[in-house]
């Protein structure tokens, strides 16, 4: 097995406030990694070192062997965002957003080809969102509007996918429609980092869980990450009250 | 007067002329630039730079060098002190954005008071599409060509930029770069429609037709076609209109765009106050009578 993400000893500054500290995490290809940890905690930090957005204050951080910036030039890191970052007015289709996948490997005015086309239909018919292709990205549910971003990542070839609270906002059935679809991806190799706060559904989600408050607390089996003197340590005391009662 | 006539009267005159085809390009070029700006929200940006640049065209004016280096030079200089302000101070973003383009703007006008020859320069505060030269026509022929070509050619990647500047980044592009083009392509286009309209009322050809776009459909790529061909229409009117009724030509122009936003306003079928109402009134009936 490779390693497809690799975050050594990485720490993050936002101006005086810490936000990784001293974070080592690997990742091996094809496995689904969850990643727990409260508001504040960074994750969004780490998703963001991992693209390259930040640079670290120290440490080092491999996608694929490679430095982020040579791994997002070859295109095989994709990232669906959380919902809240997305304008879902824009006037764009579905369609146009997995387009957007492929613009890694078109030409300079981005013109699409044949090839474009063809991976653009089959990322839609892998998310089953084909019948919905045309429609403006914010007439879709919450779910789908997800399976749309994913699509996206699959037009564009990407092998390491990165999902910012994929579950927020999100009913039961489509939860578990991404669940499946996230599994599958795996099967066919890729490796997918998902921040989530649901943590009921992460056994069925993911291989691996991470417990993140700034530093990486725990890193291993979800059922095991996430017993609750475990999950305390990340949230304060309030989760191991809850599981009392 | 019949329509021709009507028409072709004020085109006998050379000046006229050139009034026309200033307004035409002006309005043209900024309503393409206008679809990124409301969709980014960048629209007190574009009120900003389109004020800002106000001290470099003095000063390119009074060294002899071309208006459109002035410009870009401020343009991009009132965006970085914005920048500045807002991230080292207290100080919000609209506060920075009102301080740094009032004081530019200020600045302007303090250097065209000392200026000789200060008629020509006036002219560009207001506009004055009744005077504009055989240079000044070519400059804007110039100008608006590399703007308007740069922006259809890179239409794509700006929409990227304005719908998810982190994919943009994931997929190996550079938002900055992104973003830092549209900036200097919008100091070009204030450039390209002070000449029309002047430095106060571009920023109406900058943010109207865009917006207006934007309440008639939710594709893309009918925006860049809608704003244009509305805004190229408004130039028209309201230039005849001028002509005809002895009024200011560049605020006719700007009139005659937010005339039509408002009729959009309240009747686009899509995104209207009034239309969208009358749709599913419509809807409803349809659905009753076929049961």
């Amino acid at each position: 097995m490779t390693t497809a993400i690799s975050v050594h000893d990485v720490t993050v500054h936002y101006g005086e406030v810490l936000a990784l500290d001293h974070a080592t995490l690997d990742i091996q290809a094809g496995r689904v990694c969850g990643l727990v940890g409260m508001n504040g905690s960074g994750k969004s930090t780490l998703f963001k070192t991992i693209m390259g957005l930040l640079r670290p204050d120290s440490g080092t951080v491999r996608v694929n062997g490679q430095n982020p910036a040579k791994a997002r030039k070859s295109g095989i890191v994709g990232y669906v965002p959380q919902s809240e970052d997305v304008d879902w007015a824009f006037p764009v289709t579905v369609r146009d957003v997995v387009m957007t996948g492929r613009y890694g490997h078109m030409g300079f005015t981005r013109h699409a080809k044949r090839s474009d086309h063809d991976a653009v239909d089959h990322a839609l018919e892998r998310v089953e969102l084909t019948e919905y292709a045309n429609r403006q990205i914010g007439q879709l549910s919450g779910g789908q509007k997800k399976r749309a971003f994913v699509a996206r990542g699959i037009a564009q070839g990407a092998t390491i996918l990165l999902l910012d609270e994929p579950f927020a906002g999100v009913d039961k059935r489509s939860e578990a429609t991404i669940t499946r679809l996230l599994r599958e991806l795996a099967d066919d190799g890729a490796t997918i980092l998902v921040s989530t706060h649901d943590l009921h559904a992460l056994p069925g989600l993911a291989d691996e869980a991470v417990l993140l408050m700034r530093r990486v607390l725990m890193h291993g089996d979800p059922n095991e990450v996430l017993q609750p003197d475990n999950l305390a340590l990340a949230f304060g005391l309030d989760v191991l009250n809850r599981g009392d009662n | 007067m019949n329509l021709i006539d009507f028409f072709l009267e004020p085109l006998s005159y050379d000046f006229m002329v050139r009034a026309l085809a200033t307004t035409l390009i002006a309005s043209i070029v900024c309503a393409v630039l206008s679809c990124w700006l409301v969709l980014i929200g960048w629209s007190l940006m574009g009120d900003a730079v389109s004020h800002a640049v106000l001290p470099g065209v003095v000063l390119a004016y009074i060294v002899g060098a071309p208006f459109a280096l002035g410009a870009v030079i401020f343009g991009f200089l009132a965006v970085a002190l914005i920048g500045a302000v807002r991230d080292t101070s207290r100080v919000k973003e609209d506060a920075a954005i009102g301080i740094v383009f009032s004081t530019l703007f200020a600045l302007g006008l303090v250097l065209i008071s000392v200026t000789p020859s200060q008629t020509d320069l006036n002219h560009i505060i207001f506009g004055n599409l009744l005077g504009v030269s055989w240079a000044d026509l070519t400059q804007v022929i110039i100008l608006g060509a590399i703007t308007f070509t740069i922006l259809v050619t890179k239409r794509r990647d700006f929409t990227l930029y304005a719908f998810d500047p982190t994919h943009a980044h994931a997929i190996g592009l550079n938002p900055k770069i992104l973003g830092a083009a549209l900036l200097g392509l919008l100091a070009l286009t204030a450039v390209v429609a002070l000449q029309a309209v002047g430095v106060i009322l571009v920023v109406a050809m900058l943010i109207i037709p865009g917006a207006t776009a934007y309440l008639l459909t939710d594709r893309f790529g009918r925006m860049l076609v809608i704003a244009p061909a509305i805004s190229a229409a408004c130039a028209v009117i309201g230039l005849y209109l001028s002509y005809y009724l002895d009024t200011a030509s560049g605020g006719m122009v700007v009139l005659a765009q937010g005339a039509v936003f408002a009729f959009v306003y309240l009747f686009s079928p899509r995104h209207g106050l009034i239309g969208t109402r009358v749709m599913s009134t419509r809807r409803r009936r349809a659905l009753a009578s076929a049961q």
